[in-house]
Order: structure tokens, then C-alpha cells, then sequence
């Protein structure tokens, strides 16, 4: 099982691994530990109580999971973007929208995580683009651990281009995952309420960009605009916003302007990188 | 957010080093938790007793240290504490405040025998 990830053990599936976790078993916990110790060397009442420091980050080793993707990533030339919403947003809308765009100009690839089913990775597979779905089981959240398999399983498929990591629809449980991507992107619909930055301020202070979706509904909707951008700001000072609608195509040109600068940034990022190393 | 997995974790951390620094029971750990650490601390205590039954930290007791939530306020320049991530500043008013700490997800110490 998955040391970062307890709430799905032996659930979760990641397409074409049979064996999903069988790579990390060094770091993998000792269900019995305990019993590796020296047998029936402690005499009750003879050793005293002892403090161990720790002083250990709980989701560590996550980060450390975290730390090797991104670093796989940019030396791929990959933006890796993590998106996440709650259900319904119209997240796999926008990314077969986006895909169809892009797929001429750039290597695509998607990682599509939901409790269950591959329809999702299906849909993404229409687009012609490489997708690989996992399955948390129980689980609410991908991990590092999960996107790592993942990667392994896509290969090269984005280099030198964009990979859209779709999490497990839910605005509170992945906030605390980091997964190695380049920047969180948060999607909220019009449809849905305009405070649920102030009612989930862990995903929206977690989030690089705001993207507000189905726009196009707006008349017929009391949803306050800039209000909603006013409450996420006050969560995120520095977060970014698009309003687009996937369905009509208006805003998506400032989307995709948006990825070519994160492109950019992160390829300039690198060359810093390289000429200080 | 799952403290049940949470809690998963910290039993990891606690075998891995019950094999590292020679340990087979422990009768106390300490967390620390920040508020803005997103863990509901009496969820986590409910999970806690039901992941390590019949673990190395079984009936062991469970201490919560919860630091406050600091954060650097731009216009005022100096260190403040709020109590939320949407607080303003207390001195000022202004919402332009880094939060600097207080999502701390650590477990600080064990007592072991």
C-alpha cells in the first residue's frame, strides 16, 4: 500500500500497472515492524519510558514522491498542470476543448483520476490524445505516489509539451497533495455558488489560476462575477483568473495564452537552472 | 480532509522508526497541527484509535499541539496573527497578509518503552 495515500489501500488502480506498488517497497511501511526488533529482548519494568524526537513533516513523504516527478517533468520539458474542482465543474469539458486546440501544435498527455470508471479517460482518448486513468477506490485525492506510476505509464507522451493532471472531483481532500505539478489550477462553475472560495480556502490559497467555467450561462444566472473574484482574492492575493465558456470557445484563447506563458516561464526557469548549475 | 489516511501515515512514520531507533511499544504521540493544516482534530483522534488497534501505538495517547496561524501584513510590515486564511490584518484592516505558519502537519515527538 501506499505510504501517503492510507484511505485507498489495495484500491487503487492505475491503467496498464497490474502491480501498481510494487516498485517502492523500500519505502513502503512494515505492517510489522515491530516484529523485526530483537525477539523477547525487553523485560517489562526495566527499560523506562523514552521521548524520540521526530519532528517529521506527516505528508513527507508524499513531498519526497512530489519532489522526484517535478524534477522528472522539467527535464522532460513538461508543464504538468493540476487541475481540480469540485464534480460537475465541467472540468473534462474544458480539457477536451483545450486538447482539441492544442493537439496540432504541442505533445499532450492526461492523467484523469476519479474514484471509479475510465469514462473520463475515454472521453480524453476521443481527442486523440494519450490519457492514462486512475482509480482511487475509496481514496478522495490522487498522490504524488499514484502520478508517479502514472508517468511511468505515459512514458515520454508530453515531452516538450503540456500534461493536464485531472484530480478526483473535490475541493478539500487534494489541496494537501502536492502531485509535482508546475501550478494548481482551481476551476469553479457559475453554476456554483460564488463564496465557495471562502467556504474551501485551502484549494483556492493552493491555486495559481481560477478558471471560471460556463460563462455562457451567466444571464440566466445571479452568480456575481466579481464578487467571486473579490472573495478569492482575499483568500489568494496573487491568485490569476479566467472566465471562458468551453461549450461557446469565448475566453479560451486567454487559457491557452496562459499555458504558453506558463511554458515559457518554466523553460526559462530551467535555462537559469542550467546556466547556475 | 481524510484523517483517516492521515492517520495511516503517521502509523508508517512510527513503524519505520520503531525499526530505526529500536522501540516496541509507544504510549504517547505528539502531533503538531496548524490550523490551517486542514485536519479535523477530534475526526483524527476517532481515527487514530481505529488504525492502531493492534499496532505498536495502540492505547497510546494522543497529543494535539496546535501553533496559531502567523502571517506578514504588506502594508503594516511586521508579523501578525490572524485566524483564518481570509482574515484581515489586525492592526490595519488590509486583506494584502501572507499567511507565514500555521499549517503545520507534524508529529513532533513519541514517548516509547
Amino acid at each position: 500500500m501506499c505510504t501517503t495515500c492510507g484511505c485507498a489501500s489495495g484500491e487503487v488502480t492505475v491503467e496498464g500497472q497490474a502491480h501498481p506498488h510494487h516498485h517502492h517497497d523500500h519505502h513502503h511501511r512494515h505492517r510489522h515492524a515491530h516484529a523485526h526488533g530483537p525477539a523477547h529482548a525487553h523485560a517489562p519494568g526495566l527499560s523506562p519510558a523514552r521521548m524520540v524526537e521526530i519532528e517529521q513533516d506527516i505528508l513527507a513523504s508524499n513531498d519526497a514522491y512530489a519532489a522526484e516527478n517535478r524534477a522528472a517533468l522539467a527535464g522532460a520539458g513538461t508543464l504538468a498542470l493540476n487541475l481540480v474542482s469540485s464534480p460537475g465543474s465541467g472540468k473534462t469539458t474544458l480539457l477536451t476543448a483545450t486538447l482539441a486546440r492544442l493537439r496540432d501544435r504541442l505533445p499532450l498527455a492526461v492523467i484523469e483520476g476519479d474514484q471509479q470508471t475510465a469514462n473520463d479517460a475515454e472521453r480524453i482518448r476521443e481527442t486523440g490524445v494519450r490519457a492514462v486513468q486512475i482509480n482511487t477506490g475509496k481514496g478522495c485525492h490522487l498522490d504524488a505516489h499514484m502520478v508517479g506510476h502514472a508517468l511511468e505509464e505515459l512514458g515520454g507522451a508530453a515531452a516538450g509539451g503540456v500534461l493536464f493532471i485531472e484530480n478526483v472531483g473535490n475541493l478539500v481532500c487534494p489541496a494537501g497533495f502536492d502531485l509535482g505539478e508546475a501550478h494548481r489550477v482551481v476551476i469553479l462553475s457559475v453554476t456554483e455558488g460564488e463564496d465557495k472560495p471562502l467556504k474551501y480556502p485551502d484549494m483556492f490559497h493552493a491555486s495559481d489560476l481560477m478558471i471560471l467555467t460556463k460563462t455562457d450561462l451567466l444571464p440566466h444566472l445571479d452568480f456575481d462575477v466579481e464578487a467571486c473574484i473579490a472573495h478569492a482574492r482575499r483568500i489568494n492575493p496573487r491568485i490569476n483568473v479566467l472566465k471562458l465558456s468551453a461549450r461557446t470557445g469565448e475566453g479560451m484563447e486567454g487559457w491557452l495564452d496562459w499555458i504558453e506563458a506558463a511554458r515559457a516561464m518554466q523553460a526559462a526557469a530551467g535555462r537559469m537552472a542550467q546556466a547556475e548549475g | 480532509m481524510h484523517e483517516m489516511s492521515i492517520c495511516e501515515s503517521i502509523l508508517a512514520v512510527i513503524e519505520q522508526q520503531a525499526v530505526a531507533q529500536r522501540f516496541r511499544k509507544v504510549s504517547r504521540v505528539r502531533l503538531e497541527i496548524g490550523p490551517l493544516a486542514g485536519v479535523e482534530t477530534e475526526a483524527l483522534r476517532f481515527s487514530f484509535d481505529a488504525v492502531t488497534r493492534g499496532s505498536i501505538a495502540d492505547g497510546a495517547a494522543l497529543e494535539i499541539i496546535a501553533p496559531p496561524v502567523t502571517a506578514w501584513c504588506m502594508p503594516c510590515a511586521e508579523a501578525v496573527e490572524v485566524a483564518q486564511r481570509y482574515d484581515p490584518c489586525p492592526r490595519c484592516g488590509s486583506h494584502q497578509v501572507q499567511i507565514t505558519g500555521g499549517d503545520e502537519l507534524r508529529i513532533k515527538d513519541l514517548e516509547v518503552d
